[in-house]
């Protein structure tokens, strides 16, 4: 069953396209994964999901369980089920990550401990921390994450959930990706990252803010790993290669 | 003496506090209502000596030489009533190598029309390490003008600490003016957190003066306005020594028609001495407030959130 359906929508930003004609399908509670070049547009397709201030001038449709969410604000979309882990996290001078943790809180969703517990990082330890430049980039993006697991949103969009994470913590990032699909949520990572997609159960290409290809992880990560990151076109897809 | 005592119990009691320090042995504590005195109590090596005047009193304190005060000493500056005047005058000396910290509550809960001034003449001595928290507490409404000025000297190797705190209620007029000279290896820190609403005029003047070689001064700043309100910060460190150094940093959060503005003034006049400074205006950050509503916040709760963080 689809769960997000982006139909035709387009954005450019300061004239330039951006998100060209992109029509995708989602399927409730997977695991997805959008791979391609810099500058392809993954990105901003989260922003646009979540509807971001800067990111709701689409022209298109988003639909979410059936429904057009084109004018609804973030908070709104968040209330119906959406939310999204950024690849670098704002930091919030005086707040600690227990006031951030309990902020996104919900009914269903783990409790705080237990939640900075998948993450890897002790809650005693962390939570009367500030949630501030003083942590490490992979430390607030655990926190991150561990906001998501708090939340438990049925849509989570994840921007590069691996960027700043060692060897180590990558497990972690993993756990806390399958426990949301477990706990019922749909995933869509937004990645660069092989190990990220191999995680993922469908993979989308995009290039040029298109989708230009989706499948198998295999098929994909084959035609990414191949082509794409070796592609001297940068973000101008070479169509008659792709969809064979 | 009972009146009094309940007269302290209530002032406490606006602040959200009981008055169990009213009643530990071990906390010393001066309570003012107005002009009153309503509550005093000493420990070893603390010597106060209030006086009542007209529109206030005139406190002298002292902090004997090598004495350390274990636990905050409290001062209580209050006024129950809804108009009137007080005046502090205080005349503070921390004597060699004492140590004392000092919560200070000024509490106006009923104000319609008051004044609150305090002028301080503050003498910290070698070695010795003077801490003020003054935080207020105000009504919701009325007008209330808050003037407290000082003048502090900061000999070598001793340490003066402030923070003034003004979150709860309307600010009103604040007219805050702290002038320290620091001498050799000494540590000045001055915090100020103001949350201004409504028509609240808001000025805070800052000075340091690092006059001693390797002194060490740290401005620090965090003011939200909203509604009509106005802040306007002047924060000043000069260093004349080598190994001088100072930081000043202000961020202001403004909402509404609010207006903000930074004045950092920075003067260095010796080459081994080093003075920086950053300013930060502006609305809530775009990115932490869409962060929170990506959670489900609403923009209004979002925004108090982060003010909130800044202002703690």
């Amino acid at each position: 069953m689809t769960i997000l359906k982006l139909e035709n929508v387009s954005l450019s930003l300061d004239e330039k396209p951006i998100l060209n004609n992109l029509s995708v399908d989602f399927w409730e509670g997977h695991i997805h994964a959008i791979v391609g070049p810099n500058g392809a547009g993954k990105s901003t397709f989260s922003y646009v999901v979540m509807g971001l201030s800067g990111y709701k001038n689409i022209t298109g449709t988003i639909y979410f369980k059936g429904k057009s969410i084109n004018n609804l604000t973030v908070y709104e979309r968040a209330r119906l089920g959406i939310s999204l882990g950024w690849q670098e996290p704002a930091r919030f001078e005086g707040l600690t990550v227990a006031q951030y943790l309990k902020a996104s809180k919900k009914d269903n969703g783990m409790s705080i401990e237990e939640a900075m517990g998948v993450v890897g990082l002790q809650p005693q330890e962390y939570l009367q921390r500030a949630c501030d430049k003083t942590l490490s980039g992979g430390e607030r993006k655990r926190i991150e994450l561990a906001s998501l697991l708090v939340m438990q949103p049925e849509l989570v969009l994840l921007d590069e959930p691996d960027s700043g994470i060692d060897v180590e913590a990558l497990e972690r990032i993993f756990d806390a990706i399958n426990i949301l699909k477990e706990r019922g949520s749909t995933v869509i990572t937004i990645t660069h990252s092989m190990a990220v997609l191999k995680k993922a159960e469908h993979a989308f290409l995009m290039c040029h803010g298109s989708i230009i290809d989706k499948g198998s992880i295999d098929k994909i990560s084959g035609y990414f790993e191949n082509k794409c990151i070796p592609c001297g076109h940068k973000n101008i897809p070479v169509l008659g290669e792709v969809q064979q | 003496m009972n009146d009094k005592r309940e007269i302290a119990k209530t002032l406490y009691k606006t602040m959200g506090l009981t008055d169990a320090a009213l009643n530990d042995p071990d906390i010393a504590h001066l309570v003012i209502n107005g002009n009153m005195v309503v509550g005093a109590h000493l420990v070893p090596g603390l010597v106060v000596e209030p006086h009542e005047t007209q529109n206030g009193v005139t406190v002298a304190m002292k902090v004997l030489a090598g004495s350390i005060i274990q636990k905050p000493v409290h001062l209580c500056f209050g006024m129950l009533p809804e108009d009137g005047l007080q005046e502090i005058i205080m005349d503070v000396t921390i004597e060699e190598h004492a140590k004392v910290s000092i919560l200070a509550h000024c509490t106006f809960p009923n104000a319609k029309n008051i004044t609150h001034k305090m002028q301080a003449n503050i003498l910290i001595k070698e070695g010795a390490y003077y801490s003020y928290l003054e935080r207020h507490v105000h009504a919701p409404g009325g007008l209330i003008t808050v003037v407290p000025h000082a003048i502090v000297t900061v000999e070598k190797n001793a340490t003066f600490k402030t923070d003034f705190e003004l979150l709860r209620g309307k600010a009103g007029i604040i007219d805050i003016n702290y002038e320290t000279t620091c001498h050799e290896a000494s540590l000045l820190e001055m915090n100020a957190k103001v949350n201004g609403i409504d028509d609240d005029d808001i000025t805070i003047r800052e000075t340091g003066h690092l006059k001693g070689q390797g002194a060490v001064g740290v401005l620090t700043t965090r003011i939200a306005v909203r509604d009509n309100a106005k802040a306007t910060v002047y924060n000043t460190l000069t260093a004349h020594a080598a190994f001088a150094r100072g930081h000043v940093d202000c961020k202001e959060i403004i909402q509404d028609n609010g207006v903000a503005k930074a004045i950092p003034i920075v003067e260095v006049y010796h080459p081994k001495a080093h003075v920086t400074h950053e300013a930060a205006i502006g609305s809530v950050d775009d990115k932490q407030l869409q962060t929170l509503m990506a959670r489900g916040l609403d923009e209004e709760e979002a925004v108090d959130l982060i003010i909130q963080g800044l202002l703690s």
